[in-house]
């Protein structure tokens, strides 16, 4: 007779609990630290009101990642050729999740270089923890200015910053009609989007422009009639926006209430080649953007501004970007491709990965690329502001054949054919 | 009165006929059985959900579509009165409260798992009407005539029915209702049914006017509350007149002061109602 005790149904449940408890104590396993591999960490808004601009970000970045890899990864000064891969989380476009997630990208997943998430309210909190754990991190979605005028010293941003986001919009205004002054503004009221219409306020009014209406409204927001209703009658042009979702009702909101048709600028969604599901609500739409396939950086152009040329050109990344995700690049797209091709550059530069060495090389960076030129300010107290890159501006126009196309109309000298204004 | 001010009135009356309808699910429950339906903002999203699949896969007009809605909406209720709230029916209010808020969290967790936060559109338009320097978008004018026809089906539904008459007599005293016969449970379930049917039209009514997430409904149920004070708890009729004024104060008041502050007035007038006239503008059901 044995003298063990029974094995009861209840002992084997409890074991298998004991067995699910300890595991879940247990850390998720980390991937084997490998010097030749450079693991990049990220958020992406794979749900959430950011989804369709943060899915175009990952994809140029992705695009990046494999290219690099491809030719061989990048060869350090000690003849190390390292390769690259991401790790991300889905932040659901909500930045209470950011720094939870960015420690640990850094802590479990080894991240030694940070992207930001799309965004500036969620590159800001991302922000915190690149300088708390010293990783650089590229700001690929991110224009807020305030981000940088923080004291950060590893951020560096790749987008033309906030507070040069719309001006460009009212020197189109004026060129186009000398005569307009009243400028009604309704925005989403997050950070970039407040940034950008602040400073975009300031300077209208410092260009003679009167604004009629400046509104804000809340994230998330889905019925505009109370906002629109406050654009008074013969307002020379209506500003503002935020992001694609809220941007795409906003606009079709104005066209079904017969509102904003001389003169529309809208923020990010304008610039979204899905914008054009808009129909006829998008026609005449212009919308600020950080680069579009018309635009004609080359080398030619490097040379004559006497920076580097750096990266493929446009055409290329243009081709590879459809054939491998089957659509057009957005800016997004472009944005994320460029943070990769920054990081490459730094690290060519650098000939190391290490913090110290990536930040003294991109410090030092000033080239142009397909997305346009990248340099940075290295003042303390704005370290990491994007300073050479520059907006063009889009409008939706039908072309012969009826279609919805966006055309460059602003800046003059890079346009690809003139305002349509009034747009209706 | 400047075009945009009476354009403004006019689209806070045709949103308020949809408000109005929201809030009459909420109110018929409350009327009937006395409980607090907080699972109603997640029915409405639900409802724009189902309104959107049924466009989107089967092809159907949105407009033909919300009758599938309306079952769905009605299945849903019967569904959660039988196993949420039946049990606890003559407990005190905090448990009716607490079960159906831990339906609301069940059914947007499971939303949130299957369709995500991510905004949804229905990719439907109609044609603008033009009166003047007024402007009515279709889908606005189609939803409150939509919004209406509930209202008075309802009202004749409880006012010219049988089962109308029963679900008013549970509604007036369940005890004596069930001393001549009428199965109160039965009714009390056909009733949380209709609320909730009338909480997933509401939600389809919106999903062809604005875009959504399965959080939107959260929004509209406070709107809902708002409305039922208003019109006063337990009228369904008072609940289409509450939605009007709420409507009419969310496109007025811009015109006076930051938009931001429509909120602001809709929940001290809210209070103050509650205050000064607990039963509603309109008068709540006695």
């Amino acid at each position: 007779m044995s003298s063990h005790p029974a094995f009861t149904p209840r002992a084997a449940l409890l074991l298998a609990g004991l067995a699910v408890v300890s595991a879940g104590c247990g850390r998720a396993p980390s991937p084997a630290a490998d010097a030749s591999r450079v693991v990049i960490g990220f958020t992406a808004s794979q749900t959430g009101k950011l989804n369709i601009e943060s899915a175009r970000q990952v994809n140029g970045l992705t695009l990046w990642i494999d290219e690099v890899n491809r030719g061989g990864g990048v060869t350090l000064a000690d003849g190390t050729a390292v390769t690259f891969a991401a790790r991300y989380y889905d932040d659901e476009s909500n930045k209470d999740r950011i720094q939870e997630l960015y420690t640990r990208l850094v802590g479990d997943d080894r991240a030694r270089i940070l992207i930001s998430p799309y965004s500036s309210g969620l590159a800001d909190a991302a922000a915190v923890i690149a300088e708390q754990y010293d990783r650089i991190m590229i700001t690929a979605g991110a224009a807020s200015d305030s981000t940088h005028r923080k004291g950060c010293r590893l951020v560096y941003q790749v987008y033309t910053p906030a507070s040069r986001y719309l001006t460009g919009a009212f020197d189109l205004l004026r060129a186009l009609d000398p005569k307009a002054s009243r400028v009604a503004i309704v925005h989403e009221k997050d950070k970039f989007s407040s940034d950008v219409c602040d400073a975009a306020k300031s300077y209208g009014e410092t260009r003679g422009f009167r604004i009629a209406a400046f509104e804000g409204y809340d994230s998330g927001t889905t019925d505009f009639a109370p906002f629109i209703g406050t654009i008074p009658r013969g307002a020379d042009a209506v500003m503002g926006g935020g992001h694609f979702a809220d941007g795409c009702t906003f606009a079709r909101q104005l066209f079904e209430k017969g509102a904003g048709g001389k003169f529309t600028a809208l923020l990010v969604a304008a610039a979204e080649p899905k914008f054009a599901a808009l129909g006829e609500a998008a026609r005449g739409v212009i919308g600020p953007s950080q680069w579009e396939p018309l635009c004609a950086y080359s080398p030619e152009s490097a040379r004559l501004a006497g920076v580097d040329w750096y990266g493929p050109p446009a055409a290329k990344f243009i081709e590879a970007y459809r054939k491998r995700f089957g659509e057009e690049p957005s800016y997004h797209s472009a944005g994320g491709y460029a943070a990769g091709l920054l990081i490459q550059r730094g690290i060519e530069k650098a000939g190391r990965v290490e913090t110290a060495a990536l930040k003294s090389a991109l410090d030092g960076i000033d080239m142009l690329t397909f997305f346009g030129r990248i340099a940075f300010d290295v003042r303390p107290d704005s370290h990491g502001l994007q300073i050479g890159h520059e907006m063009v501006y889009i409008q939706w126009q039908r072309n012969a054949a009826g279609a919805l196309v966006r055309q460059v109309v602003w800046p003059e000298e890079g346009r690809s054919a003139p305002a349509i204004y009034p747009a209706r | 009165m400047s075009p945009e001010f009476i354009s403004s009135l006019c689209d806070g009356i045709l949103m308020g006929c949809v408000y109005g309808v929201a809030a009459m699910g909420l109110t018929l429950i409350w009327g009937v059985m006395r409980v607090v339906n907080l699972g109603h903002g997640a029915i409405m999203a639900l409802g724009m959900f189902a309104l959107s699949l049924l466009v989107a896969h089967l092809g159907l007009n949105p407009y033909l579509a919300l009758a599938g809605v309306a079952l769905l909406g009605f299945v849903c209720g019967v569904g959660m009165y039988w196993t949420a709230v039946h049990r606890l029916i003559d407990a005190p209010y905090l448990s009716t409260l607490l079960s159906t808020f831990a339906v609301n969290m069940m059914l947007i967790g499971m939303g949130t798992a299957v369709f995500t936060t991510t905004p949804r559109n229905i990719d439907f338009a109609m044609r603008t009407v033009r009166i003047g320097a007024l402007a009515f978008p279709g889908t606005r004018l189609a939803a409150a005539a939509i919004a209406v026809l509930v209202t008075a089906g309802l009202h004749l539904f409880l006012h010219r029915s049988r089962t109308g008459a029963a679900i008013r007599a549970v509604a007036s005293n369940r005890a004596a209702a069930e001393l001549m016969g009428i199965p109160s449970a039965r009714m009390l379930s056909l009733s949380f049914g209709i609320g909730a049917m009338l909480a997933a039209v509401a939600g389809g009514l919106i999903a062809t006017i604005f875009p959504f997430t399965i959080l939107s409904g959260e929004s509209y149920q406070m709107r809902s509350f708002v409305v039922c004070v208003l019109g006063g708890l337990g009228n369904p009729l008072g609940a289409l007149a509450g939605g009007i004024v709420l409507g009419l104060l969310e496109g007025g008041i811009p015109f006076f002061m930051p938009v931001s502050w429509v909120p602001v007035i809709e929940f001290a007038i809210f209070v103050l109602v509650l205050m000064v006239r607990p039963t509603g503008l309109f008068g709540g059901e006695r």
